[in-house]
């Protein structure tokens, strides 16, 4: 059967032109729990690793990280980890958790202002800049927000939210309600 | 909304908890030589002071991540 996305059925195009929805399907997901070590991102924070190339290390716990990677790189993300900076800590799991959500990516001049109707976070760049994550809620859902970084050209933040799969679709359309309400320009 | 201090997150809004009652109730080290009055005592007898409190919250929504804080039960102050 063909892999379908959770949002595969969505159309996330209207959002005025203040910000931009698209979904990044099928991210491969590993949930890590481990002894807090210093190759592990600090608290509230993430980073993509050069070693690992696309692994991207999101900080859940004091002992627990979110490893995510392109589509379809489990096994072999799965044996880096284990064969590499676990090897050495006895009491861990790396547990393939790549279904159980799936992320949106925010982008544009409103996409700050979008999350804020709906998130209690401060997300102000110079609390939430790039490399800032969070797991906490976004009208009423239970997300993973992260602050990727600022795009090149306009210099305004790109978010990821991670969304878990039955929920996806009533927060893909709380987005797109809330993005009528963005006040225009700055 | 209260805010509730998180050890790992920092402060968040209440709705991101689950409250977990008394801190520091001990499991009884003999459970089998307790008389059923004082297993009720165990499971559902609580302190109920009008001031500071020591009581177990886990930041359900979050890091997910139980803790023990101080809170008045008059101001909601949280103090420790
Ligand atoms: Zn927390």
């Amino acid at each position: 059967m063909a892999e379908r996305s959770p949002l595969a059925d969505v159309d996330l195009s209207d959002t005025g032109d203040r910000v931009t929805l698209a979904e990044v399907p099928f991210l491969t997901q590993l949930d890590v729990r481990t002894s807090p070590s210093s190759s592990f991102p600090e608290p509230g924070t993430f980073r993509t690793d050069e070693l690992d190339g696309e692994a991207t290390f999101i900080w859940l716990g004091p002992d627990e990280w979110l490893v995510v990677g392109p589509p379809g790189a489990q096994k072999r993300l799965t044996e880096r980890l284990e064969s590499g900076r676990l090897e050495s800590v006895s009491d861990t799991s790396v547990v393939d958790v790549s279904a159980q959500r799936t992320t949106l990516e925010l982008r544009g001049p409103g996409a700050l202002e979008l999350l804020a109707l709906g998130c209690s976070l401060d997300l102000h760049p110079r609390v939430f800049g790039p490399g800032r994550c969070a797991q906490t809620t976004l009208a009423h859902t239970p997300v993973i927000l992260l602050q990727r970084k600022h795009c090149v050209t306009t210099g305004e933040p790109v978010f990821w939210v991670l969304v878990r799969a039955s929920f996806a679709s009533h927060l893909a359309s709380w987005l797109l309600d809330a993005s009528g309400d963005l006040t225009a320009g700055h | 909304m209260m805010l509730i201090p998180c050890p790992w997150c920092g402060p968040r809004d209440e709705s991101e908890f689950h409250y977990g009652g008394q801190a520091g109730v001990a499991y009884p080290a003999d459970p089998g030589a307790l008389s059923d009055e004082q297993w009720a005592h165990y499971l559902f007898f609580r302190d109920n002071p009008k001031g500071p409190f020591r009581e177990r919250w886990s930041h359900s929504a979050g890091c997910r991540r139980w803790f023990t804080l101080t809170r008045d039960t008059v101001t909601n102050e949280v103090t420790a």
